[in-house]
C-alpha cells in the first residue's frame, strides 16, 4: 500500500488521476490520506524554506508495516542544506518520500496558470520520488520518469512512466516485497 | 548517470555530507564520505575516486592544504571545492591550485548536475588522452633502429642520453647508415614528440629555394610567390627541425640560419614581421665538416653551434654482426608489406649478405632485401634472389703482402681483358713494358 499524505491545498478529487496512474505504474494500491505533518517545525527562517529531510524524518517516526510507502505532498518550498531547492526527496529503497508543489506551478515562473500541466508535473514527481523508495536510480533516458529533473521544463520533457529498464528493475523490487 | 562513477565528499558538516551523498546515490554514484582530512586521505588510499568534493574550510587541515596531499596520492584527481562563503580570492586560489571548479553552498541543483556531468566528461577525455598518448608512444617507438652490436648499443645509449634534453645533436655517418632514423628516434623519445619533426633536405634544394623553404615567404616576395607560405622553421615550432645534409647549405643561408639558431627569431623572405619559434635542432651530414671549414665553405661559428652533441652512426661493414638481424627484420617488414609468405633467408644467401661490404650501408641492404622479396619465391630468400653475386675471388681473403695483392690484381685485369696487354696496361695506368716486366716477375701465363 502507498499512502499519499495530502499536506497541500489541493482538493482530494484533483488526486484522482494521480492515484490511478501511480497505482497502475507501481503496481501497488494507493490511498489518499490527510497529512499529520507539522510543517512549521521544518521551517528555516534564514532561507525562508522548509527542510525536506526534517519532514521525511517526521514521516519516518510513524511505524510503518513492512513494504508500505508514505509520500507527503506539500505546498511549501523545500530544500536540503547543500542545495538551493528540491522538488522532492525520498528515502532510497525505504518507505518515505515528500514532494513539493511550490515550483511546479506556472505562476511561480510568472507565466499563466495551467492546471493540467501542473497536475502532470505533480504526478511525474510523485512517481519519481516513489521510484526511489523502490530502489530506482536516476535514469539517463530523458523521457523516463526516473530522469533527474533540475528545472521544471525538464519535468515536462519526461513521461509519467518508467523506461523499460527502470520498469523491469521496479518489477523485480515490487515482486520481492 | 553511470553507476560505475564514484564520488568522495569531504566536508566537516554531517548534514552536507548526508544530503550530497543522498543526491549522488540517487544518481547511481558510488559515494564515499569523510568528515575531515585524515578520514579523506584514508578513503583516497582505499580506492580511486572519479570526483572529489572538498570543503575549503575545515578544522585541522583545510581543503587547500588537503588538495595538495590528494594530488600526491592521485595527481589526476578531479577536485571540486565547496564553501559556504564565496569570495573572489578563494575562488581564484582554488582554481589556480588546479581544482576543476568551485561551488558555494547552497548549490543550485541544475548547476551541480551540469558541473558533475562536465567533470566526468573532462575526466573521460583526460583518461582517453592519456591512453592515446601511451598508444602513440608505443607505436612511435622507432622500430627501424635495429642492431645488437656494441657500436649500435652505444648509439642507443647516446639517443637515450640526449633525447630528453633540448641539446642540438649532430648525427654523422656514411650515406645510408640511417641518420634520419636516428633523428626520428631522438624526436620520438623527447618531450617534443607530440609536435612535428620537420625534415629539410638541405642537399636537395638550390640556395634560393632552400632559403624560402626554411624561412617561408610573403606574397610577392619573388616572381611566382603568389601566396604567403610558412617555412619549415615555422612548421617546426614546438617540435624538432631536422636538417639533413647540413654540410650542403650555401654560405649565405648558413649565416641566416646561424642568426635564427641564436635568437630563435626570423622573418619570412620579403617580410618584416619577426616570427618567434621554439624548436630543437638535429642535423646530419656525411661530409667532413672540419675540412669544409678549413676550405672556407662551412662557417666556423655555425659548426660550433651545431656540433654540440655528436652521434657517430657506424657503417654497416663496421657492424657486420648486425647484418643477419637487419636482414631478417627487413625480410619480415617486406613480407608483410608485399603479402608474401617468404619467412626466411637461406644460409647461403645470408652468407653472401654478411660477406658483402655494403658501400650503401643499411639503405642498400634494405633495397636488396626488398628486391629479393619481390622476385623471390617462398619459403626463403635464395642467393639468386639477391641483386649481386659475390665472385669466388672476392670471397678469397685479402692477400697478405702488397706484392701478392698486385699479382692478384694484374691477373684479374688481364683475364677481364682477355690478355690484351695494351688495354690492360691502360687500365692499370702503367706502360706496356712495365706490364710485361710484372708478368714475367710473377710468372704469369696466358691460359691456353
Amino acid at each position: 500500500m502507498i499512502h499519499v499524505l495530502n499536506g497541500s491545498s489541493l482538493a482530494a478529487q484533483k488526486f484522482d488521476q494521480i492515484l490511478f496512474s501511480a497505482g497502475s505504474i507501481l503496481e501497488h494500491p494507493v490511498r489518499l490520506e490527510a497529512s499529520p505533518l507539522d510543517i512549521q517545525r521544518a521551517f528555516d527562517s534564514s532561507r525562508g524554506q522548509y527542510n525536506s529531510t526534517a519532514l521525511l524524518a517526521q514521516i519516518l517516526t510513524t511505524s510503518l508495516p513492512n513494504g508500505e510507502k508514505w509520500i507527503a505532498v506539500v505546498d511549501v518550498d523545500l530544500y536540503v542544506p547543500v542545495l538551493t531547492f528540491v522538488y522532492g526527496e525520498a528515502q532510497f529503497n525505504g518507505s518515505a518520500a515528500i514532494v513539493s508543489t511550490h515550483r511546479l506551478a506556472n505562476q511561480y515562473y510568472g507565466i499563466p496558470q495551467d492546471d493540467r500541466l501542473f497536475l502532470e508535473r505533480l504526478e511525474k514527481e510523485m512517481i519519481h520520488e516513489l521510484g526511489h523508495t523502490f530502489g530506482l536510480y536516476h535514469c539517463r533516458q530523458f523521457d523516463c520518469v526516473m530522469h533527474s529533473s533540475t528545472y521544471v521544463e525538464e519535468i515536462d520533457l519526461k513521461r509519467a512512466t518508467p523506461c523499460l529498464e527502470c520498469k523491469s528493475s521496479l518489477l523485480r523490487t515490487t515482486k520481492s516485497l | 548517470m553511470n553507476g560505475k562513477n564514484s564520488i568522495l565528499i569531504i566536508d566537516d558538516e554531517g548534514i552536507v555530507r548526508d544530503s550530497l551523498s543522498k543526491w549522488f546515490n540517487e544518481d547511481g554514484f558510488l559515494v564515499g564520505t569523510a568528515e575531515n582530512a585524515a578520514a579523506g586521505l584514508r578513503q583516497l588510499q582505499s580506492r580511486k575516486w572519479d570526483i572529489i568534493l572538498l570543503d575549503i574550510k575545515m578544522p585541522g587541515m583545510d581543503g587547500m592544504e588537503l588538495q595538495q596531499r590528494i594530488r600526491e596520492i592521485d595527481p589526476t584527481a578531479t577536485i571540486i571545492f565547496i564553501t559556504a562563503h564565496a569570495s573572489v580570492d578563494t575562488a581564484v586560489q582554488a582554481l589556480k591550485s588546479g581544482a576543476f571548479d568551485y561551488v558555494t553552498k547552497p548549490v543550485d541543483p541544475d548547476h551541480l548536475s551540469h558541473l558533475i556531468t562536465n567533470a566526468l566528461k573532462q575526466r573521460a577525455l583526460a583518461n582517453e588522452n592519456t591512453k592515446l598518448k601511451e598508444q602513440f608512444s608505443e607505436v612511435s617507438k622507432v622500430n627501424d633502429v635495429v642492431g645488437d652490436s656494441p657500436q649500435m648499443k652505444k648509439v642507443y645509449e647516446m639517443i637515450q642520453t640526449v633525447a630528453g634534453t633540448d641539446t642540438t645533436v649532430m648525427i654523422r655517418g656514411e650515406s645510408g647508415t640511417g641518420k634520419e632514423i636516428i633523428a626520428r628516434a631522438i624526436h620520438s623519445n623527447s618531450q617534443r614528440r607530440y609536435f612535428p619533426l620537420v625534415t629539410v633536405n638541405c642537399g636537395a634544394l638550390p640556395a634560393g629555394i632552400l632559403e624560402s623553404e626554411l624561412f617561408g615567404h610573403e606574397r610577392g616576395a619573388f616572381t611566382g610567390a603568389q601566396y604567403r607560405r610558412k617555412g619549415k622553421l615555422e612548421l617546426a615550432d614546438g617540435g624538432t627541425l631536422f636538417l639533413d645534409e647540413v654540410g650542403n647549405i650555401d654560405v649565405k643561408t648558413q649565416m641566416d640560419l646561424l642568426r635564427v639558431l641564436e635568437t630563435k627569431q626570423f622573418t619570412r623572405v620579403g617580410g618584416n614581421n619577426i616570427i618567434n619559434v621554439d624548436f630543437r635542432i638535429i642535423c646530419a651530414t656525411n661530409k667532413d665538416l672540419e675540412k669544409a671549414m678549413q676550405d672556407g665553405v662551412f662557417r666556423e661559428d655555425l659548426y660550433y653551434r651545431l656540433n654540440v652533441f655528436t652521434i657517430l652512426v657506424p657503417s654497416l661493414r663496421e657492424r657486420k654482426s648486425d647484418i643477419p638481424l637487419l636482414a631478417n627484420y627487413f625480410a619480415e617488414k617486406y613480407a608483410r608489406a608485399i603479402g608474401k609468405s617468404i619467412t626466411d633467408i637461406s644460409s647461403d644467401a645470408m652468407d653472401i649478405l654478411v660477406r658483402y661490404d655494403w658501400p650503401g650501408n643499411v639503405r642498400e641492404l634494405e633495397n636488396a632485401i626488398e628486391r629479393a622479396m619481390v622476385i623471390g619465391t617462398p619459403p626463403a630468400i635464395r642467393p639468386e634472389d639477391l641483386p649481386f653475386q659475390l665472385s669466388e675471388k672476392k670471397k678469397k681473403p685479402a692477400c697478405g703482402s702488397l706484392a701478392e695483392m698486385e699479382k692478384e690484381h694484374i691477373i684479374e685485369i688481364l683475364e677481364q681483358n682477355h690478355w690484351n696487354i695494351s688495354r690492360s696496361a691502360d687500365i692499370l695506368d702503367i706502360d706496356r713494358v712495365t706490364l710485361y716486366n710484372k708478368i714475367e716477375k710473377y710468372g704469369l701465363q696466358k691460359p691456353a
